[in-house]
């Protein structure tokens, strides 16, 4: 694949405009304009979006900051409402309802909330049927556009309102769901989990196979909440680092059921350089909770291990 | 001159979706409705048909599907019942919102719990505030010709809201009774061709659907969702107007049968209205000027045209196939009332609640409810004006 990433990122349109009102130091917005990016300037999108800060932020009666076309309709449902959309592409085409010469690409982008929780039946039913689109997910962890409820996304120990670390109960006490295997699970052409990082040039080239692969393909994307999180607005491209230099969040893809990561880390970081600056963990960091930083450690090096054991045994079934 | 066939009103309703051809289907099985979906899979998978369908995993996916189709620019069709509209519900709200022609053949039966699979009205009397226009069919034949004028109505620019024809589940939707169907062709033309004037898959012209929508402007939109329903009123009665001219066949708010000298009358909706003529027939041999309005339109709600249609009588019953569980009435009984209350109108009108989760509703049973009439006739009083008819222990 060549091309000019750095042309690409300085020349070409923002297709979400600025003028939005996602807080300062969101890492969505970034993460739906690079994505917007990887469409062909030529191609038209219909963009689907589940109830959350996305949503409200950037569609607020009458202005919207979306140049393509856009429809939200409820929390759990974008996979299935963007299907309908598909479908009716599909018979639209077909009966010369629509012009044969133009392309139109199909992406949902929901919350952790309104993809891991309220919208996973509806997310794996369009999967399933196999619907041309793609569906993000920005987890960022929690319920943020309602105030930081926890999420089947939220990282254990996290400190939310509804995981509260209290005296007797150290913030959340569950794991969280792991969803990109969940979506592998439905046997899709491609899934992949990535990030904001090194100029987005993982971001792009991912946003643009999932956009560009037939089928429907599936993208999981971190993007930290500095409300939830509690870390400084401007250290949001940091936090991502983070992320990925500490394993907390792998980037890898999944092709046709092969897994490929994209990113090693040549030194991974201790996960306590990740949770150090949020918040949200502030309480495992105090005298007599080091096993909390112990277990979750052993959770991240778990399941860096798994993935890189998938990623063994899929490319050796591939050669055979 | 139409084609007669034999058909049940499933099958009734299938047909009507075949000649409407629409470019999206998206349904979920439920008894008695799953076999719109299945036969209109078949005429999918046999190539009878232009429409993608859509087999979504639960109907709250088949209404948003149905939306984002609707809004992409195509026509969009469902069928389902009871449970599956309450799963509905939340994205019904949002269809008529935002004012999507979306068609559903709503086979009536009784809402959960406890798990009931047979006819009452619950599942229509629950969605009866959601902005949608609701059509009520006494027979397979009404089932047919109110989904053959649905779009006409639906898609008219003063209109644009979505509309749902119901029926009675199992007693006319798995009961075989002769029709008269409308060529294809004629269908094709009656209907004619949707064309949105802003629609998603219009890359000249993107917009966006479904915004935040706060205390600045929701009031105004939900004014204009009424406006568009008041304005159904008009187009509902020009559709039939042509659909006469095509068929031969009469439609209006509601029918009214033996009303202009009765002294009595009974009120209600679907396939009782049936029940409800033969009964008017036998007390007519027994000298009883006995009738019936049988409501076609119940969202919107022709209120000041049935009081007219009930002024001149001397007792009324209206039939309500839902309790509302208000310690009042049922939904219809309320709405009739207040109608005409509001109009001026003074009939002694009493309610009874019957044939909840299938319960049979005989020509007996009818025949007493009359009975009770003319003893209001007699004595204009009423003891008490919320009753049920058929329940075990109190007849």
């Amino acid at each position: 694949m060549a091309y000019n990433h750095k042309e690409i990122i300085a020349n070409r349109p923002s297709r979400l405009t600025s003028g939005h009102r996602m807080c300062a130091g969101c890492g969505a917005p970034p993460v739906a304009r690079m994505i917007l990016r990887a469409v062909k300037p030529e191609d038209h999108v219909v963009v689907s979006n589940a109830t959350g800060c996305m949503e409200v932020s950037t569609f607020l009666y009458p202005y919207t900051a979306w140049t393509d076309s856009y429809i939200h309709t409820a929390f759990e449902n974008a996979a299935a409402t963007l299907s309908g959309v598909e479908a009716a592409y599909k018979a639209m085409k077909a009966t010369g309802k629509l012009p044969e010469n133009e392309v139109t690409k199909f992406i949902a982008f929901g919350g952790d909330g309104g993809t891991y929780d309220i919208g996973l039946q509806s997310l794996s039913g369009a999967m399933e049927r196999g619907h041309d689109l793609l569906y993000v997910c920005y987890d960022n962890g929690a319920y943020m556009n309602t105030g930081i409820q926890r999420s089947s996304a939220t990282p254990k120990f996290a400190d939310t309102t509804t995981s509260p670390a209290g005296t007797k109960i150290p913030g959340k006490m569950q794991s969280r769901k792991d969803l990109a295997k969940i979506m592998v699970g439905h046997h899709l052409p491609y899934v992949a989990q990535s990030i904001a990082y090194m100029n987005f040039k993982d971001l792009y080239e991912k946003a643009e196979k999932a956009i560009y692969t037939e089928g429907p393909t599936f993208l999981n994307v971190l993007a930290p909440c500095p409300r939830g999180w509690g870390y400084n607005t401007e250290d949001l491209m940091l936090i991502n680092k983070l992320a990925v230099e500490t394993c907390y969040w792998p980037l890898y893809e999944v092709v046709d059921g092969v897994y490929h990561i994209t990113y090693k880390p040549a030194k991974k970081l201790p996960v306590e350089e990740f949770l150090r600056p949020q918040k949200r963990f502030k309480h495992m960091f105090k005298p007599g909770n080091e096993w909390m930083i112990e277990e979750f450690q052993k959770e991240v090096d778990n399941r860096w291990q798994e993935l890189l054991d998938l990623e063994e045994m899929t490319n050796k079934n591939k050669e055979n | 001159m139409g084609i007669r066939e034999r058909l049940s009103g499933n099958e009734a309703a299938a047909t009507a979706m075949k000649q409407i051809n629409p470019d999206v289907v998206a349904a979920f099985p439920i008894t008695p409705s799953t076999e719109i979906p299945q036969y209109f899979s078949t005429f999918v998978s046999n190539g009878v048909v232009d429409t993608e369908f859509v087999a979504v995993e639960s109907e709250h996916s088949a209404m948003s599907a149905c939306i984002g189709a609707e809004a992409a620019g195509a026509r969009a069709m469902t069928a389902t019942s009871a449970n599956g509209l309450s799963l509905m519900w939340e994205m019904i709200y949002i269809a008529s919102s935002l004012r999507l022609p979306i068609v559903m053949s709503l086979v009536n039966r009784a809402v959960s719990g406890p798990l009931n699979i047979h006819c009452d009205h619950s599942d229509a009397m629950g969605v009866r505030d959601s902005g949608w226009i609701q059509l009520f069919s006494e027979t397979n034949q009404e089932a047919y010709d109110n989904l053959i004028m649905a779009h006409r109505i639906a898609e008219n620019k003063d209109v644009l809201l979505p509309l749902m024809v119901c029926q009675d589940g199992f007693i006319t939707s798995h009961s075989i009774e002769n029709i008269e169907l409308i060529e294809d062709e004629k269908v094709k033309e009656f209907v004619g061709k949707y064309k949105p004037e802003h629609y998603l898959l219009n890359k000249q012209e993107p917009i966006a659907i479904g915004p935040l929508d706060v205390q600045t402007y929701l009031f105004e939109h939900k004014a204009q969702q009424a406006k568009a329903m008041e304005a159904a009123k008009k187009v509902i009665l020009e559709v039939a107007e042509d659909f006469e001219k095509l068929t031969g066949r009469k439609y209006g708010f509601f029918e009214e049968y033996k009303l202009e000298d009765a002294e009595i009358a009974i009120v209600c909706m679907n396939s009782t209205a049936g029940t409800a003529k033969a009964t008017v027939n036998r007390l007519r041999e027994q000298g009883i000027k006995a009738g019936l309005l049988k409501v076609r339109v119940f969202r919107p709600f022709p209120a000041k045209e049935i009081a007219e249609a009930l002024k001149n009588l001397k007792a009324v019953a209206v039939l309500d196939k839902a309790d509302s569980l208000n310690a009042a009435g049922g939904a219809l009984f309320e709405d009739i009332t207040s109608g005409m209350f509001v109009n001026n109108v003074q009939v002694p009108t009493v309610n009874y609640v019957y044939g909840i989760g299938g319960r049979d509703t005989t020509v007996e049973e009818l025949e007493k409810v009359y009975k009770d009439l003319l003893e209001i006739k007699e004595s204009g009083k009423i003891e008490n004006p919320y009753r049920y008819l058929g329940l075990r222990g109190e007849n």
